[in-house]
């Protein structure tokens, strides 16, 4: 089971790198969405450090919606999505090998640049560090989520509207406990409570999404 | 295909099993049979309600005549979390057992479901205007209310937008059961964001702190909601058993007559 887990791993990695300019694409997304806030509510350094947390959290969500669609769907073309489904190794694992994969290609790089975006959004170092702490436990849960929505809408028309519909909704906690930490820390309360909950979310989302998203492909391709 | 065929070859006076109604082929009669009860309850009972609500209860000493929408707000609110929890019971039947009618059912009350949220939202936002003074605020409940709203829509647009009953039935099912293990996440993290709504007026645990007439008038119109949703759902339930059905013996004497329904 480690095996096969390892394997599908080191295959989707090796894909991505040999196709770099995906991966790319969600970053600079996710960079040019968080740019144009400024443009639009205005540069005083007051009110961005304000709005800073939520939107790199909003626009992490969206970066994640739109290349997490895109998970299953190779697989599915070239055939491979059948094997998988064929294999004697547990669905779920294999399912959790490529959430695993998907989220090193994107939601880390998104937690990388997070301190940059910060920057533009004049926050403190220390709200930086929450901000930042958040997304790193906070990405995993949103790829895991992510996941179940790609394998319920894989091959359907209108796939990006209705993944949004699908998945944005389970997002909320995720958002609220995500971009109230720097909140609360800034009120001066403890953000103890919102990591709790974050890491909550991750472990209960490890657990159920995995099994759903297999469920859902089985549906997908019965 | 194969347990509307068992469920023929049983004879059908023989109701005892509890999948003997669990078939299109015994249901529809049925539901029949349920639709005026459940019409004429919904009627009287809305009538009964409305009376009581916007003739005889008091007027509240500090919301003035206002607070009247609380007699639609409040059982659309409650429905539209009751209608959920059905829709997404019977999904888990449905994946479990294996059921046709069990998918139908929860198709059947989506759209209802999805009504009572809007129409929560809708008189909520009427009634936050004379006593908030904002059509809308971002407190907890309302938020909640709007997010299930949108899990609705996200079945109902999922369902739609694949055309195999078969998987359309299996997919709605698990993302309303997804849903369903996120609807009490999603109140409380709300809950906890920001709280600016007025306490619950009706628990279980505490006395109710509304004059009786009020609370006849409420509980009526509860009442009146679920029949209503209960009609509205058989009706649907029923054509959508006749139209996935289509191509089966007993629809086809159905449409010529052959037997009565």
């Amino acid at each position: 089971m480690i095996g096969v887990f390892l394997s599908v791993m080191r295959r989707d990695l090796l894909l991505a790198w040999r196709r770099r300019s995906d991966m790319l694409t969600t970053l600079g997304f996710f960079l040019l969405v968080t740019s144009l806030f400024p443009l639009g509510v205005g540069p005083e350094p007051e009110q961005l450090s304000h709005i800073a947390s939520g939107v790199m959290w909003v626009a992490a969500l969206l970066a994640t919606l739109l290349s997490v669609q895109r998970l299953f769907e190779s697989d599915e073309a070239d055939g491979t999505l059948e094997q998988m489904l064929l294999s004697v190794e547990p669905l779920a694992v294999i399912v959790l090998a490529k959430v695993c994969a998907y989220w090193l290609l994107t939601g880390l790089p998104l937690v990388v640049m997070a301190p940059l975006i910060a920057l533009q959004f004049n926050l403190t170092p220390d709200e930086t560090l929450i901000a930042c702490a958040t997304l790193l436990i906070g990405s995993p849960t949103l790829s895991l989520l992510g996941a179940v929505g790609a394998s319920l809408t894989l091959g359907l028309r209108g796939g990006g509207a209705l993944i949004a519909l699908l998945v944005l909704p389970l997002y909320a906690p995720l958002l609220i406990f995500g971009a109230g930490a720097v909140d609360a820390w800034r009120a001066g309360l403890g953000v103890q409570s919102h990591f709790a909950l974050l890491g909550a979310c991750l472990l209960v989302a490890l657990a159920v999404c995995p099994l759903a998203s297999a469920a859902a492909l089985r549906i997908a391709q019965d | 295909m194969s347990d509307s065929q068992l469920s023929a070859t049983r004879a059908p006076s023989a109701g005892v099993s509890l999948f003997h109604y669990a078939s299109p082929q015994t249901f529809f009669p049925l539901a029949g049979k349920l639709l005026w009860p459940s019409w004429i309850a919904a009627v009287a009972l809305t009538l009964a309600g409305l009376y009581t609500g916007f003739f005889i209860a008091p007027t509240d000493a500090t919301q003035g005549d206002s607070y009247r929408i609380i007699f639609i707000h409040v059982p659309a609110a409650w429905m539209s979390m009751v209608v959920y929890l059905a829709m997404a019971f019977w999904c888990a039947v449905g994946l479990v057992f294996n059921t046709r009618l069990s998918f139908m059912m929860s198709s059947a009350l989506a759209p209802t479901g999805a009504l009572w949220a809007f129409v929560a939202l809708w008189t909520g936002a009427l009634w936050g205007k004379p006593t908030w003074g904002t059509y809308w605020a971002w407190d907890a409940r309302m938020t909640s209310e709007l997010i299930l709203f949108f899990l609705y829509c996200g079945y109902m647009a999922l369902q739609a937008a694949i055309d195999d009953p078969r998987r359309a039935d299996r997919a709605g099912a698990l993302i309303a059961i997804v849903g369903a293990v996120n609807v009490p996440i999603i109140y409380f993290s709300v809950k906890w964001w920001n709280t600016l709504h007025q306490g619950a007026s009706v628990s279980l645990t505490q006395s109710p702190s509304m004059a009786s007439t009020m609370l006849t008038g409420m509980l009526l119109m509860a009442l009146a909601a679920w029949a209503y949703t209960i009609a509205v759902a058989l009706m649907r339930v029923r054509a959508i058993m006749i139209e996935r059905e289509r191509q089966t013996d007993w629809v086809r004497q159905l449409a010529t007559g052959e037997t009565k329904a």
